[in-house]
């Protein structure tokens, strides 16, 4: 298995145990998954750039997780007012 | 995928598993989470024992099992919190409904938890998630359950770019990529330190689920507020009077 140091392009052929087809093959697996990098496939993107869009992108999918726990932990604090209302909420739900 | 964790692993997601089952007051349900299950392992990925998160079927189990889980929680938190009202009915403290604290992050706990579960130990991450609120309710069970170490918060800073460090400062520059996949490793949960191409994999799984969560959480979001604004306005000033009058109808 000899790996191609010529190429100095964006896959640095010097990581540690694995070869340059294994890893582009997992980021462009990878680039499939982020809508930003998806659309344009014609350019290419450095694996650096991919791996910081992904990491942008999992940080601002934690942050929608966030928001979203905050809107139902509120929508399910306001409406303990009044155990009628909450037992509607529920028989909806379930 | 390594499998090093794995007893301990699977124990804890057995047991997370176990608790649910337990619970669950429809046997339809999992009737049908059986079926899920094999569906989704005939689906796989390229993967091994990859979990379809895109499928539909897939984020209804979720909602389903992501609202039992609340409806749990709620019940149990306003069961205790009317214990601690009788006991503090001495007291003219006339807080009627105290929300409990920190409920966002209550219910993301829930939903990281749930969402764990639903991986069925397959992929490192959902370990991860699982272990450490084991962990940490062992830690205290009184304790507010912090949030899995996702490092979110601690998240702010990026890693300098150091395009040409040619100093001696550094003896080995790491190549950006790595530098990179370390990051990344440290964003999905339970992946420190494992090889570049685990955090891939791991990473193209955890994101997929993340999709699916926040898909079904803005499903349950906009579920809750239709349902409060079509609800008629209850008047809490009467004491126990008329519920549900309907006086306020047509309120925007």
């Amino acid at each position: 298995m000899s790996t191609r140091r010529a190429s100095r392009s964006s896959q640095p052929s010097s990581v540690a145990g694995m070869s340059d087809e294994q890893i582009s093959d997992l980021l462009s697996k990878l680039r499939q998954l982020i809508p930003q990098l998806r659309t344009n496939y014609t350019d290419k993107v450095s694996a650096s750039k991919l791996l910081q869009e992904t990491c942008n992108y999992i940080r601002s999918l934690h942050r929608e997780v966030d928001d979203l726990s905050d809107q139902i932990s509120q929508l399910l604090a306001s409406t303990d007012r009044d155990s009628d209302q909450a037992a509607i909420i529920r028989s909806l739900l379930l | 995928m390594s499998s090093s964790s794995g007893p301990a692993a699977a124990a804890a997601v057995a047991a997370a598993a176990a608790e649910d089952s337990h619970r669950k007051k429809r046997r339809k349900i999992e009737a049908d989470d059986a079926e899920e299950t094999s569906r989704g392992r005939k689906t796989a990925g390229a993967g091994v024992g990859e979990t379809t998160w895109r499928s539909l079927a897939q984020q209804r189990l979720y909602y389903t099992r992501l609202v039992e889980a609340l409806s749990r929680s709620r019940r149990s938190s306003s069961a205790s919190s009317a214990e601690a009202q009788d006991a503090a009915s001495a007291s003219a403290s006339a807080s009627a409904s105290s929300p409990p604290s920190s409920g966002a992050g209550e219910v993301r706990g829930i939903a990281d938890r749930v969402l764990a579960t639903a991986a069925k130990g397959r992929s490192r991450w959902s370990r991860a998630i699982l272990a450490s609120r084991l962990r940490m309710s062992r830690l205290g069970k009184h304790h507010k359950k912090a949030r899995a170490p996702t490092g979110r918060g601690r998240l702010k800073k990026k890693p300098p770019p150091q395009p040409a460090l040619e100093g001696g400062a550094r003896k080995r520059r790491l190549p950006a990529v790595e530098r990179r996949v370390k990051v990344l490793g440290r964003l999905v949960p339970g992946c420190r330190g494992i090889s570049m191409s685990s955090v891939l994999e791991e990473t193209s799984d955890y994101i997929a689920a993340l999709e699916m969560q926040v898909r079904a959480m803005t499903v349950l979001t906009q579920l809750l507020s239709g349902a409060q604004q079509q609800l008629p306005p209850t008047t809490t000033t009467t004491s126990g009077g008329q519920i549900g009058s309907g006086s306020g109808s047509g309120s925007g």
